[in-house]
């Protein structure tokens, strides 16, 4: 037999000035198993709470229905007076007579009557309420890091930093990203490569950070504080353990003309190969695609000259798997190339180029060693054009974000140019000056009053060669959208900021959600701008969005904290309000006839296949399971279920369907 | 299936020999066509400056009648015709409630229920799949293959080709043995009705297509739009003295250059009706 | 005779609608008391046969409300909901209820407004229908009295 305590709380005189509380707990005194039945001035104060914890202990009560304010507002704080007085705080609800009643009527008797619905409802409720226990899910304290540009080794070294381990991956040879390409960084025109190459180099020093480059996610199971991933090691051709660094078989490599990836391009590499001279790790890889041994069967010049007798031929790509408690998703972005703007040229003519080729362009460590010369000749540019949003804010090439990070380095690039070709004609073509930001506007400001950039506000509809000249043909909207044609020797895309190739099967892969644009999609654009929607699994810098340097360290270190956070416990508590499949029967006459409805409607990949075997091993059924650790509780699988066989704590079908029954049965 | 043709004002006057070239070709590949009957000018470029309605009821009445005429496709070969009509069912299929008065002003019914070809679209999906094999005499020039304005704009609406840098009649001339070129100038504006109006305009504005495509080399400008063709044709004169040059570059309908290299006689194709002579 | 009362269950999410609801509180817009709400951690929570029992205790309207679409707390709850809606409504209208007794809408946690609204039609619109007496007889609720004045 139910013995509930119903407690109204007049909130001072926010409810009482509306609702007859003495009437409502006098109703409700007489419903059947109200054990107790009161009303208080302040029942969230301390002798309100006492008053709880007392009629629980002295009348042995079984439930406890609260009648105050929102349970958005209270729920925990009543809960826990519970808990503390011996009651399991999932026996105590809240009836809403505040926000819901009093606040929105008038004084009167509907009022005080359908107050005295509202705790009825909750009263039933809390007759077939049942003991929950908080979840325990042990955490294994092994962050991975997918990424190693700037924001993944920022990442790493903050969760390393705070003691916890961490695995690092890197799909190229070297971490670094974009950031270790560029020349200098706004708005401090500090040098990228300087501020860097010491990071990268704590990272492959740290005690606690174990870093795989050449390494690529192959598989993941499991969920927060316990998923199980598969790296795969590709094969670098080499034994790091040997391999002193020396760098002889880049040179005696015969198979020189390969464009490099590092330089956009703009420079070759060897087949065999390290990215570039401030690498880490500073060990060469063979690029199989490349190698004329891997790709005709004879070379080996490289293992004859290697003293260190460091190259294996043989070597195979390496699956290992790991656990890992989080995971922090930094795998950064792109930029659109190719034939994407065949009205601008890119492609077509080698001096037109993408912002990253005039970043290694205006790179000390570039093709160039830091000059601007025009790929196509050598010449040094007396005029040049830089086109900013080609690409970005365009609904007709696909891509009507803003890509954020152009506005500035557009700046950037124009004052290198006038810093390193003095006398030289510059022009930025652009939509909008979108400098917000610390130091960016001044940053900006510069570029056009000190250094002279012109700056142009129209777009440009056209880039084509004539007479040995790129005709840049555009309008100038502040003269009324007058045509300008700009005779140019070289001319700056640019290009929109896209995510990565293969992002989408990486998040498919996580079960992360991603945006149309395939960028990977934040837990909530302003509360929970690192976490992502399955739990666990963070995010840091442009593989979210667009992202600059000083954005990227910052959500980098808050994933950190995120991951810090997680880890500073032994074990994950959370809510039970979660989904179950059958608590009642033994799986074996589960109702559950694994049409597996439930696992199409859950958002959070939840939903596992059990299989229930008699004592022969013999498969008997197969049944949906509810991963406890993985679940969030929205109880979209309880209404799929066809067969009523899953259910969700706090919310189940007795609960509801009594609340229901109870609302219009005065 | 019969194709339903629109032919237009200019197809009947000023551009008679692209007429001749599409239905020649047309007949060569063996295509039922049939002529809208009693069709109307579309309104182009007047109506949609003046009156949105009137805009929008010439061409509807086209298509109406089309659908009365039992079609399901028309081919529309002058780029502005095609350019109003397309929009035309864009609006109306859009907007019921214009549908409506649309058709109460021209006490015709309009369903939508005819699709609207171009020249290109109609040669792609009835000529190319056997051009290859008629091709007897193949045009082997470098052509600049010149789209306008209309051809591919507005893009949400035509969805044709690509925008700034269409190819589809690059790639058909490349079918009939002819080398289309790179070049700038393929859907700049030549002027078209300042023809009259502002002639000067147009010599600048055409002169720009023609130099381009005589500075990269071509041998023949190949449009799909009747204006573009009497602009670069007919303007020849002040396009030269905006250009300070002669230029002999002759301008062909795509049509008539499929037309002679599948070996049809140069006067049904109404080769001698253009004032650049015809020489390739 | 009295006006007609109607007795609205309103089925809501958590996260938006409920929360809306409480905004309406705490901004102290008034709105009819006929309301009585049910709370679900999500729309995708809301079995439709909830509807039907609401219907059967003498309920004469029904309101469902949840996040907005892209707005959900769950990521898709909503969807759900959503499509199940039209599934249902198809079934309401072939088993002969009146679909004009339940609405369907989202309210977000800032429309507070929106929701005091969203009853008040409601309230308006089903005391407008009368008592859903059609459905009580079928399901052997006493018609009440008033009803048949």
């Amino acid at each position: 037999m139910a013995k509930i305590g119903v407690f109204i709380c007049h909130c001072g005189e926010n409810i009482s000035a509306t609702v007859d509380c003495a009437k409502v707990a006098e109703v409700v005194g007489k419903y059947d198993g109200v054990a107790i039945s009161l009303d208080y001035k302040y029942m969230c104060s301390d002798p309100g709470q006492n008053l709880i914890k007392k009629a629980i202990v002295e009348k042995g009560l079984t439930g406890v229905v609260v009648a105050s304010c929102s349970p958005r507002m209270h729920e925990p704080t009543f809960r826990k007076a519970c808990a503390e007085a011996g009651l399991n705080p999932y026996m105590c609800e809240m009836a809403n007579l505040r926000e819901h009643c009093s606040w929105v009527h008038e004084k009167g008797e509907a009022t005080t009557q359908k107050a005295i619905d509202l705790v009825r409802t909750i009263v039933e409720k809390v007759k077939h309420n049942q003991s929950l226990d908080a979840i325990k899910v042990p955490v294994t304290k092994t962050a991975l890091v997918i990424g190693g540009g700037i924001a993944g080794i920022q990442a790493s070294l903050d969760i390393a930093n705070s003691g916890h381990k961490v695995i690092l991956i890197e799909k190229d040879p070297s971490i670094g990203g974009h950031m270790s390409q560029l020349s200098e960084t706004f708005p401090t025109l500090d040098c990228s490569q300087c501020i860097l190459t010491p990071r990268m180099v704590e990272v492959a020093q740290h005690p606690n950070i174990t870093l795989y480059t050449y390494a690529e996610l192959e598989s993941i199971d499991g969920f927060i504080g316990n998923f199980k991933v598969k790296i795969r090691k590709k094969a670098k051709s080499i034994d790091e353990k040997i391999c002193t660094g020396c760098g002889l078989c880049t040179t005696k490599c015969p198979n020189k003309k390969n464009p490099s990836e590092f330089n956009e391009g703009l420079g070759n590499r060897t087949a065999i190969y390290v990215p570039f001279p401030q690498a880490v790790p500073n060990k060469p890889v063979i690029d199989k695609a490349l190698c004329t041994y891997y790709t005709k069967g004879k070379c080996k010049i490289c293992e004859k000259f290697c003293p260190a007798h460091a190259i294996r031929f043989d070597q195979e790509d390496e699956i290992i798997e790991v656990p890992v408690g989080a995971i922090v998703l930094a795998t950064g972005f792109a930029v659109k190339k190719t034939d994407f703007f065949p009205e601008y040229g890119y492609g077509r003519h080698p001096d037109i180029i993408t912002g990253l080729q005039f970043e290694r362009l205006a790179s000390a460590s570039g093709p160039t060693l830091g000059e601007i010369r025009r790929p196509s000749d050598g010449k040094i540019p007396e005029t040049i054009v830089f086109v900013a949003c080609a690409g970005s804010r365009d609904e007709a090439k696909g891509i009507p974000y803003c890509s954020k990070i152009c506005c500035m380095y557009t700046a950037k690039h124009a004052m290198l140019y006038q810093h390193k070709v003095h006398g030289g004609k510059s022009y930025v073509f652009y939509m909008d000056i979108r400098a917000g930001g610390k130091m960016y506007d001044e940053f900006v400001r510069r570029a056009i009053e000190e250094d002279g950039v012109n700056y142009i506000r129209g777009r440009v509809s056209r880039v084509y060669e004539k007479n040995g000249k790129l005709i840049v043909k555009g309008a100038d909207t502040l003269l009324g959208a007058m045509p300008v044609e700009i005779e140019a020797d070289m001319v700056v895309l640019a290009t929109a900021g896209v995510a990565n190739e293969g992002a989408e099967e990486l998040a498919q892969k996580l079960h992360v959600s991603y945006d149309p644009y395939h960028f990977f999609a934040e837990a909530h654009p302003k509360l929970k701008p690192v976490e992502t929607n399955t739990a666990g699994i963070f995010l840091a810098g442009a593989c979210q969005a667009p992202r600059d340097i000083p954005e990227s360290v910052a959500m980098a270190s808050g994933a950190a904290a995120k991951v810090a956070g997680l880890f500073s416990q032994d074990e994950l508590t959370r809510e039970p309000l979660i989904a179950v499949v059958n608590r009642q029967a033994p799986p074996v006459f589960s109702s559950c006839v694994g049409c597996f409805l439930c696992m199409s409607a859950c958002p959070y990949h939840a939903i596992e296949k059990e299989e229930i075997k008699n004592r022969q091993g013999e498969v008997l059924k197969t049944v949906a399971k509810v991963n406890p650790g993985l679940c969030q509780g929205c109880g979209t699988c309880v209404a799929f279920c066809r067969t009523k066989s899953i259910d969700i704590q706090g919310y189940t079908h007795e609960e509801v369907y009594s609340e229901v029954m109870a609302l219009l049965n005065d | 299936m019969t194709l339903g043709f629109y032919p237009g004002c200019s197809l009947k006057g000023s551009s008679r020999e692209y007429a001749e070239s599409v239905l020649a070709v047309v007949k060569a590949f063996n295509i039922q066509i049939q002529e809208i009957d009693d069709w109307n000018c579309c309104g182009a470029t007047a109506a949609h400056s003046l009156n949105k309605e009137l805009s929008l009821a010439l061409p509807a009445r086209v298509l109406s009648l089309a659908e009365k005429q039992g079609l399901k496709e028309i081919v529309v070969p002058c780029a502005a015709c095609y350019a109003r009509l397309s929009m035309t069912q864009h609006e109306l299929l859009k907007n019921p409630e214009l549908k409506t008065r649309i058709a109460e002003i021209n006490n015709l019914e309009y369903n939508g229920t005819v699709s609207i070809l171009n020249v290109i679209q109609m040669l792609d999906r009835y000529v190319t799949p056997n051009l290859e094999s008629r091709v007897v005499k193949p045009f082997g020039h470098k052509v600049a293959c010149y789209y306008g304005c209309y051809l591919v704009r507005p893009h949400e609406i035509l969805n044709f080709d690509r925008v700034e840098e269409p190819l589809s009649m690059d790639t058909l001339m490349a079918k009939t043995g002819a080398t289309p070129i790179d070049w700038a100038f393929k859907t700049e504006c030549c002027g078209a009705s300042l023809s009259i109006s502002r002639t000067s305009s147009v010599g600048r504005l055409s002169g720009k297509i023609v130099g381009d495509a005589s500075d990269r080399g071509a041998e023949a400008i190949i449009v799909a739009c009747p204006m573009c063709q009497s602009n670069l044709d007919m303007r020849r004169k002040e396009i030269n003295s905006y250009l300070g040059k002669r230029i002999d570059i002759p301008v062909l309908y795509i049509t008539q250059a499929i037309g002679l290299a599948i070996g049809l006689d140069r006067k049904a194709l109404g080769l001698q009706r253009h004032f650049v002579k015809v020489k390739v | 005779m009295a006006e007609f009362e109607p007795k609205i269950v309103a089925f809501v999410c958590n996260w938006c609608t409920y929360a809306g609801a409480d905004l309406t509180g705490t901004s102290r817009i008034k709105y009819a008391s006929n309301v009585r709400i049910v709370r679900f951690p999500c729309t995708g929570r809301i079995d439709y046969m909830l509807l039907l029992k609401a219907f059967d205790e003498g309920a004469d309207g029904i309101i469902v409300s949840g996040c907005h679409p892209n707005d959900c707390h769950y990521t898709s709850g909503n969807f759900h909901a959503r499509r199940r809606w039209m599934a249902f409504r198809s079934l309401c209208d072939f088993i002969g209820i009146d679909t004009r007794r339940i609405k369907f809408s989202w309210v977000s946690a800032a429309e507070g407004a929106k929701w005091a609204d969203i009853v008040n039609t409601t309230v308006a619109s089903v005391r407008e229908l009368g008592p859903y007496d059609e459905y009580k007889k079928v399901a052997k609720k006493p018609v009440k009295e008033e009803s048949h004045g």
